[in-house]
């Protein structure tokens, strides 16, 4: 399987880890070494990145990335200060930046996050926006310089899966850095969606941490992410509205004849 | 300055050490009872007392579940006995707790929990919105279906650790507040006591770590308590009633956002965030705010209450949320910490497993499955 690659880093897998909602370290462990996942993202605000034995010890005992977030800013001024913070705690020039409307949508506000990508973007950083399903949107932050852009499939928590596949797939045709589908997806079939619609990669939260089993789940959602990506690889057959046999009429194998031979 | 030698010396004078002194010294050995502050003041004094294992029960979680459900079939007994022994009456609330779904999402995240208690037989009864009201009718009108456990009752922490402190004195327990633990005595690998800040060594053949988050801090702590303890921070507020109206709840009333826990004279412990932010315990508006916010969402009528504090605290958590009790790799060295969001809760059966170890030599059940050890081959 073909790299994904973002800011001319190679990363080993197309998933990428939310830590939110997860009942104990011990089960984010086992699904981050399950999931063979190698960037997690953590909300800045939330976390004291020097704490011992922290969420972010666990990230980091399992191998991984920490991808700091500015999860629970409202204005661009509060994600790029959450931003330097990270830049200085984590020692990481990367920063998933969100900068959210409204606490009731989580849904991304536009000109603030422009805003933000903008400067950040000035000050050195690798930006990764939280966007909603916009194509323009998506394009401007990408013109900003961006990294990669990362837009909703549904709202935050939702598991509502992709509710606008054409948008996501028009971004996913634009856009000349990677694109991964963040927040939405419910369960596998959403991340195969999200990953035959073109995108580069997907990032995971709820729909593991609140499953009945994470750990399983871990599991079905790192294969459908595979499976996405083989198919759109391997490249669907167009959709008909009436029945095109498999097979020619003429020269159809005698199937009586070779079970004959078989016996 | 008494004989500094012990049958056996507590560190930490939260609910579970207090609650530890007590039985042991029931059992007749002496017991110091170490504290660098002063008694139950740090998470004991936090927390808001929720007996509630089967509103809080979680995927994954089943073994922790059958500990807490012993935990709290253990408090009747636990509390009546502690009344006796201390004079002070401690009681469990009347009511017991509705999970309250506000809006759709909500009642089909809660009817999924319901399925799932149902599963595992637990004692929950689905209550729909007609009949909910007239349960509880402080509720916000809009609110669309409760699940009800009877059982999962509260306590007021501060009046449980009041009675600890108090049974645990009249049985002979010596109390040293203001007197921080700072190392643990180690000979040919054996605990033989602990030393103090003021320079004092304190002999035992027993020490038990009962010292939250903390435990970890002390020298000479062994990795498996050093390694899987962690602080995590909770703000709650606690609410009055104002000008002479009775409390607007009669139940304690669980939502996905917040708890609300009544006490008897009408007001309500209302929590809490949960936050990895270390040792830090600001209270900040973020979290009051959204406290207040989830509060009013539920309970419309706490916006009459009289806001009368904001505390935060300090909760040991571990990586899988499961304590840590019995014996370490270092003889003589007892841990009964890790207890996370369930503290108060656990006390009774902590208390009572790590004393007949002490006391008894005995390895109960709890003591396999919480053992301090369990992570080692993991790591």
């Amino acid at each position: 399987m073909e790299k994904l690659e973002i800011a001319g880093r190679i990363f080993e897998s197309r998933l990428i880890f939310g830590t939110g909602g997860f009942t104990s370290l011990d089960v984010l462990r086992r699904c981050l070494e399950l999931s063979g996942t190698s960037l997690v993202t953590v909300a800045m605000r939330r976390v004291d990145a020097g704490a011992k034995g922290s969420i972010i010890d666990v990230i980091e005992q399992s191998g991984c990335e920490v991808l700091p977030n500015t999860a629970g800013c409202y204005t661009a001024r509060d994600a790029v200060v959450t931003a330097r913070m990270a830049r200085e705690a984590l020692g990481t020039n990367w920063v998933k930046l969100e900068v959210i409307g409204d606490d009731r949508t989580l849904f991304p506000d536009g000109p603030e996050l422009i805003a933000a990508a903008r400067e950040l973007v000035d000050e050195g950083f690798v930006v990764l926006p939280y966007s909603n399903d916009d194509p323009i949107l998506a394009k401007r932050l990408e013109d900003e310089g961006c990294a990669a852009v990362m837009p909703l499939g549904s709202p935050i928590g939702s598991g509502a899966g992709i509710r606008n596949p054409y948008n996501i797939a028009i971004i996913a045709e634009n856009a000349s850095v990677p694109v991964i589908l963040d927040a939405g997806i419910g369960t596998a079939s959403d991340a195969v969606l999200a990953m035959e619609l073109g995108c580069d990669g997907i990032l995971v939260a709820s729909s593991i941490s609140r499953a009945k089993d994470p750990i399983a789940m871990t599991g079905a959602i790192k294969l459908s992410v595979e499976a996405g990506w083989l198919a759109r690889v391997a490249g669907r057959i167009p959709r008909r509205l009436y029945a095109e046999g498999s097979t020619a009429s003429a020269g159809l194998p005698d199937l009586r004849a070779t079970d004959l031979r078989e016996d | 300055m008494p004989e500094k030698n012990f049958d056996c010396v507590i560190v930490g004078g939260g609910v579970i050490g207090l609650a530890i002194a007590w039985r042991i010294s029931q059992l007749g050995l002496s017991v110091a009872l170490l504290e660098r502050h002063h008694p139950a003041l740090a998470a004991s004094w936090v927390a808001a007392g929720m007996l509630a294992p089967v509103t809080e029960v979680s995927y994954g979680e089943e073994e922790l579940l059958a500990f807490n459900l012993e935990a709290a079939a253990r408090y009747p007994s636990f509390v009546e006995e502690l009344s006796r022994s201390s004079g002070i009456t401690v009681e469990l609330s009347k009511n017991g707790t509705l999970f309250v779904a506000l809006d759709r999402d909500q009642k089909e995240a809660l009817e999924m929990l319901f399925e799932f208690q149902s599963s595992l037989g637990l004692d929950a009864e689905w209550i729909g919105d007609g009949k909910l009201r007239e349960l509880e009718s402080g509720l916000r009108p809009s609110a669309r279906a409760a699940v009800l456990a009877r059982n999962d009752r509260s306590i007021d922490p501060r009046v449980l650790t009041g009675a600890l402190l108090e049974a645990a004195q009249r049985e002979g327990t010596l109390i040293f507040p203001e007197t921080e633990v700072t190392s643990i005595a180690i000979q040919g690998g054996n605990c033989t006591g602990v030393r103090t800040a003021s320079g004092d060594e304190f002999k035992t053949t027993n020490v038990v770590v009962a010292a939250g988050s903390w435990s970890g801090s002390i020298e000479g702590m062994p990795a498996e308590i050093r390694e899987n303890l962690r602080p995590v921070k909770g703000q709650l507020m606690h609410l009055k009633p104002g000008g002479g109206l009775p409390g607007p709840v009669e139940h304690i009333i669980r939502t996905e956002e917040i708890y609300l826990v009544p006490r008897e004279d009408g007001s309500i412990v209302a929590g809490a965030s949960v936050e990895e932010k270390g040792f830090d315990t600001t209270i900040t508006a973020g979290e009051i705010y959204e406290l207040l916010r989830s509060a009013d969402e539920a309970v419309p009528g706490i916006r009459e209450m009289e806001l009368a504090a904001t505390i935060s605290g300090l909760r040991p958590g571990t990586p899988d949320n499961r304590p840590l009790i019995g014996p370490t790799s270092i003889d003589g060295l007892v841990a009964a910490t890790g207890h996370f969001r369930n503290g108060i809760l656990q006390t009774a059966v902590t208390a009572d497993a790590v004393a007949r170890f002490v006391v008894k030599g005995e390895a109960l059940p709890e003591m396999k499955r919480f053992h301090p050890e369990r992570f080692a081959v993991a790591k």
